[in-house]
């Protein structure tokens, strides 16, 4: 039934989409080949020797304990910030699928925290859990619990995660409210008239129904938190105490701009990169072929 | 199997607007009702109180002997087919099926055999592992019919089950309604806004206007004897002729009308109606107590079993149609004359639109 369109300039299309391809270009595919070309090379901090090693930076990052046991935390941490802010996002998202007076109040105020820049994010949640002030940690401390994330490494782990989940609830709250609200009312009358009670409907109607958009905050969220909690961790921990908050996109930037490695860490940013990508593409070719019905 | 009834039922709406007014129906055990009425009517909400998927401002609504206002849906032992099917998308025929018995603890062979059987009268056994989607709109439609008789509720309700439909499938699926309808027995509730679904369907038929109950009855009752201008006009196609006219000396007084002697009309007028299928075509005078029309006739429509004529009397865009047995040979711009007995005149009252007399 669909009828192709078609217009007959053949120059204007390219300019329309000219400004979108040169942004992917100078932002991602430019840095993404100089990465490439610069995890294959050697060079000494000052850039007055550089020699070409093939891919003896990704053996050696491979090969790295330190790098390997970034990447398990790395792994642990990105689906711990998608589970803590996809599993809040939904629930308020139901809750407010159901409220009629001052839903948008509720709305704007649940998606401020996607406005907020990670910086400040994470500062937020550092003064929170500041620990001889911080507004949480020092009442914990009265219950007979030391939370003290510049110490600990768990607690530390813990503040960002959250800081990170946090910022992102917002943005997950709007689409899974946008996704409620897309299901078709009769459905779940339909599913009351047959006996079904409002948490059995849940899961046997709304949650099935609601799976493109749950998959597609999966990808999104896990792609925020590979590469965009930078910004949280950098103003809560720096990485610490010791490396354990260091995840791989902290690692990548702190071996080659602190330690100036360059090539291995343009090594790292490439497996990232490529971690990232294989994940897409798992989650395209066999999960989504599930949830589209 | 129960009787359903709804007494002094009301809805109003926060904001004050009053959706459905003081309405009393009861169904026999067994029968099936039909709401019919023009859309924003209130049919739809009534229907949707019964099913208890909007709460009853006022009054009470009665499954067999218990009263259900405060009822969940699920505790109501009702099924209920949507207008849109409403089939769960990502479920498979056999599933959406089984749905409603699975919530309800159902052994497994049970379902088994409720869902085979629901399917062989439906015939839909071949696509029992197909979704919705990969469904014509009419296979759809004999899911969702199948999802409420394997339930064997109480009570069938149906929003408009045909209205996504083509013309053909209509009338197929409405005849086969009906039948399913009588084989099992169940009490039904049917809404649509077509009248020619509702005469053939309805074993009462209730024809609603603004929230309230015009009349009910049967639909032959309805059709003989509607009881306002808004139901004569709602009940036959094309509608009934409605003709104000003065009080003359020996019956109606209007322009084109003659004859009708012994009809009552009240001293201020009133509103006077015959069917376009009870207008015949006459040669000479026509007796007294019969109605006269005669107009130039302006359209023809031939259909082949019959023939419609329009025409205008009276000059103020008042116009008359006449449905005729046969192919009617009349050009258009001859005058006819066209007329009908005593017994199919009807009077309504020309402030109220209420039937006067009989």
């Amino acid at each position: 039934m669909e009828r192709k369109v078609v217009f007959p300039q053949k120059l204007l299309p390219y300019l329309l989409l000219a400004p979108q391809i040169a942004i992917t270009l100078v932002f991602f595919f430019w840095p993404a080949g100089q990465a490439i070309w610069m995890s294959t090379l050697l060079q000494d901090p000052l850039g007055f020797s550089v020699q070409f090693v093939g891919l003896e930076n990704f053996q050696a990052v491979l090969q790295d304990p330190a790098y390997l046991a970034t990447m398990q935390r790395t792994f642990l941490f990105s689906f711990g910030v998608t589970a803590l802010s996809m599993i809040p996002a939904l629930l308020l998202a139901v809750m407010a699928d159901r409220v009629v007076r001052g839903a948008t109040a509720y709305k704007t105020i649940l998606v401020i925290p996607y406005a907020i820049a990670p910086a400040v994010a994470g500062a937020l949640w550092l003064f929170l859990f500041q620990p001889s002030i911080g507004t949480i940690a020092y009442p914990l401390r009265l219950i007979g619990i030391d939370w003290n994330p510049r110490i600990d490494g768990t607690d530390a782990m813990i503040v960002v995660l959250i800081a990170s989940a946090w910022k992102q609830i917002g943005y997950n709250f709007l689409f899974f409210l946008a996704g409620l609200q897309s299901i078709p009312k009769s459905l779940i009358e339909a599913a009351a008239i047959d006996g079904a009670r409002e948490i059995r409907r849940f899961w046997t109607i709304v949650f099935p129904l609601l799976s493109p958009t749950t998959f597609f905050l999966l990808v999104v969220n896990l792609t925020y938190a590979f590469f965009d909690t930078f910004g949280v961790i950098h103003a809560v921990t720096q990485g610490g105490p010791g490396k354990s908050t260091e995840v791989l996109i902290y690692k990548a930037w702190y071996d080659g701009l602190i330690a100036q490695d360059l090539g291995r860490s343009s090594a790292q940013a490439v497996i990232l990169m490529f971690i990232v990508i294989g994940l897409t593409v798992i989650q395209f070719r066999y999960i989504e072929r599930k949830v589209h019905y | 199997m129960a009787e359903l009834s709804l007494s002094r039922v009301r809805k109003v709406y926060p904001g004050g607007v009053e959706a459905v007014k003081d309405i009393d129906i009861a169904i026999p055990d067994g029968a099936l009702c039909v709401l019919v009425g023009p859309s924003g009517c209130g049919k739809s909400t009534l229907l949707r109180m019964i099913a208890g998927l909007e709460t009853i401002t006022e009054g009470d609504c009665r499954i067999g002997a218990g009263r259900v206002n405060d009822l969940d849906p699920s505790d109501r032992d009702i099924a209920m087919v949507f207008q849109n099917y409403a089939l769960y998308p990502h479920m498979t025929v056999y599933d959406n099926m089984a749905y409603g018995l699975r919530n309800r603890g159902t052994p497994k062979d049970e379902i088994e055999a409720r869902v085979q059987e629901a399917a062989r009268i439906l015939e839909i056994s071949p696509f029992l592992d197909r979704k919705p989607r990969a469904l014509s709109g009419g296979q759809r439609q004999r899911v969702a019919m199948g999802r409420a008789i394997v339930r064997k509720p109480q009570v069938f309700l149906f929003d408009e089950p045909l209205s996504n439909l083509d013309a053909k499938l209509r009338i197929q699926m409405r005849v086969e309604i009906k039948k399913l309808q009588r084989a099992l027995g169940v009490t039904s509730v049917y809404v649509t806004h077509d009248q020619l679904e509702a005469m053939t369907l309805a074993d009462i038929l209730v024809v609603m206007s603004k929230g309230h109950v015009e009349q009910q009855g049967s639909p032959l009752d309805l059709y003989e004897k509607p009881a306002s201008t808004f139901v004569a006009s709602f009940i036959g196609a094309p509608p009934m002729n409605l003709i104000p006219v003065g009080a003359g000396e020996n019956g109606p007084q209007a322009a084109g009308l003659t004859g009708g002697r012994g009809l009552a009309i009240p001293p201020g007028g009133a509103t006077l109606g015959v069917r376009p299928e009870h207008l015949m075509v006459v040669a000479g005078p026509v007796p007294d107590d019969s109605l006269g029309i005669t107009f130039p006739v302006s359209a023809v429509e031939a259909v082949g079993a019959e023939t419609f004529v329009y025409g205008p009397i009276g000059g103020n865009g008042q116009e008359i149609i006449a449905r005729l047995p046969g192919k009617a040979l009349l050009a258009p711009g001859t005058p006819v004359s066209v007329a009908a007995t005593a017994e199919h005149l009807h009077l309504f009252d020309s402030q109220t639109g209420k039937r006067l007399g009989q």
